[in-house]
């Protein structure tokens, strides 16, 4: 799948300057670029960008335009910017960069380069820590305690676990659970 | 002119053709009394023949073929329901006594390949299962359906009201998926025998039917059972 770049500058000579730097480039499809933000939401909406260059002169946040598809803010900074306009980024290319550093800057940020738990249905440690509680007959809460997070980050946690190995049930977990040799056969109820 | 009820399948339709063109019909037939070895006789025909209303069958038929299919208020009550708690009952009898042990004995052999704990703790999770199951069914044989029979037979029944069932009716096949995604995803390669394919495509089907009888007694059945209670106290 090809990352959909938007690009959101007003300078025309920048635009196309980046686009020359993308071009040959099969990772990336660049979208007919917004030169303000007029329309912007909307656009992205319609559009559904993978990756949004923008130049944050034009916009004061751009927290408020990320909608439920995952996508990548990227700044495109002409110069030395404040650290703390650029926080809600997600990478920032600077046009003094390299052709090489922007591109390689782009494809990392995207969502799905950079979001591999999406597709990564292998447990994370604290999941299987989480697990191995609940096959163990404990409550939410004494999870929590156990492991010195709140409740909400043991709901969370199983969330997860249910979604990566598609079972509901705590019986059906704990199943899975030994399945997979995560239990301590004396640590059985 | 045709009712709205049999614009699916029309009652002159042969019965070989309905079941020739949605197989999974089948399993309907013996817990709607009609036997096989109807040859090429039509729906309305074999329906009369086994004492089974063709208007009602036609109903149960279609809402198991059409997943988009909710029969409309009017059409329920323009049908004769007399049916429907023996048609609910035998369905429950062939999930216990048929479905469930049939596939209790594919998992027990795997659970037997397992060995160990492992074996245990997984055959016990399909064990639980059955025991929900029947509680669940238990439940509506002892409360629902003789309410229901009450109410058809024109009794101001008034120990027990629908408004419970539909307060407390949970669904029963939501665990089928979890132990799908075990027996499918999760047994280690070793237990690679033909037991596995055999029980996935069991649980498959018996997901989809309970699914159905779920959707009978909340769309249907319960309609039903509002309006009898409703015409009774009046």
């Amino acid at each position: 799948m090809k990352l959909r770049l938007l690009i959101v500058e007003p300078s025309e000579l920048i635009i196309e300057g980046i686009k020359s730097f993308l071009e040959g480039q099969i990772r990336f499809k660049v979208l007919e670029p917004e030169m303000n933000t007029d329309h912007l939401a909307e656009r992205l909406v319609a559009a559904r960008p993978d990756i949004v260059l923008i130049n944050p002169t034009l916009i004061d946040s751009v927290s408020h335009l990320r909608g439920e598809q995952p996508m990548a803010m990227v700044a495109l900074v002409y110069q030395y910017v404040e650290r703390e306009a650029l926080k809600n980024y997600d990478a920032v290319v600077d046009i003094r960069d390299s052709r090489a550093t922007i591109i390689e800057t782009l494809a990392q940020a995207s969502p799905g380069e950079t979001d591999s738990a999406k597709h990564n249905y292998e447990l994370t440690k604290r999941e299987t820590a989480v697990l191995v509680q609940l096959a163990q007959g404990k409550t939410n809460k004494e999870i929590a305690d156990a492991l010195n997070v709140s409740v909400h980050t043991v709901i969370s946690h199983r969330k997860n676990i249910t979604h990566k190995t598609g079972i509901k049930s705590v019986a059906g977990l704990t199943v899975y659970a030994m399945l997979n040799n995560l239990l301590d056969e004396s640590t059985l109820i | 002119m045709k009712s709205t009820k049999s614009r699916l399948f029309s009652s002159d339709a042969r019965l070989s053709d309905l079941i020739t063109a949605h197989p999974s019909l089948l399993a309907l037939l013996t817990r709607l009394d009609i036997s096989l070895g109807f040859g090429d006789r039509s729906i309305a025909d074999v329906c009369e023949a086994s004492g089974v209303d063709t208007d009602f069958f036609l109903l149960i038929c279609n809402v198991y073929t059409f997943n988009n299919y909710v029969p409309s208020t009017a059409a329920i009550l323009g049908t004769d329901m007399t049916g429907l708690v023996s048609y609910l009952e035998k369905s429950h009898r062939y999930y216990v006594d048929k479905r469930l042990p049939h596939i209790e004995s594919h998992l027990d052999a795997i659970a037997q390949n397992l060995g160990g704990r492992i074996g245990q703790v997984f055959i016990s999770f399909f064990k639980e299962y059955k025991h929900e199951v029947e509680t669940h069914f238990k439940h509506e044989e002892h409360d629902v359906f003789p309410h229901i029979r009450a109410l058809m037979a024109g009794e101001r029944d008034v120990t027990y009201s629908i408004g419970e069932f539909i307060d407390t009716h949970s669904d029963i096949e939501g665990k089928l998926d979890d132990l799908l995604n075990i027996v499918f995803k999760y047994l280690p390669p070793q237990v690679d025998d033909d037991n596995v394919l055999d029980v996935v495509y069991d649980i498959l089907r018996l997901r989809e039917d309970l699914k159905k009888h779920t959707f009978i007694e909340e769309k249907i059945m319960v309609p039903l059972v509002q309006h009898l209670e409703h015409a009774i106290l009046l």
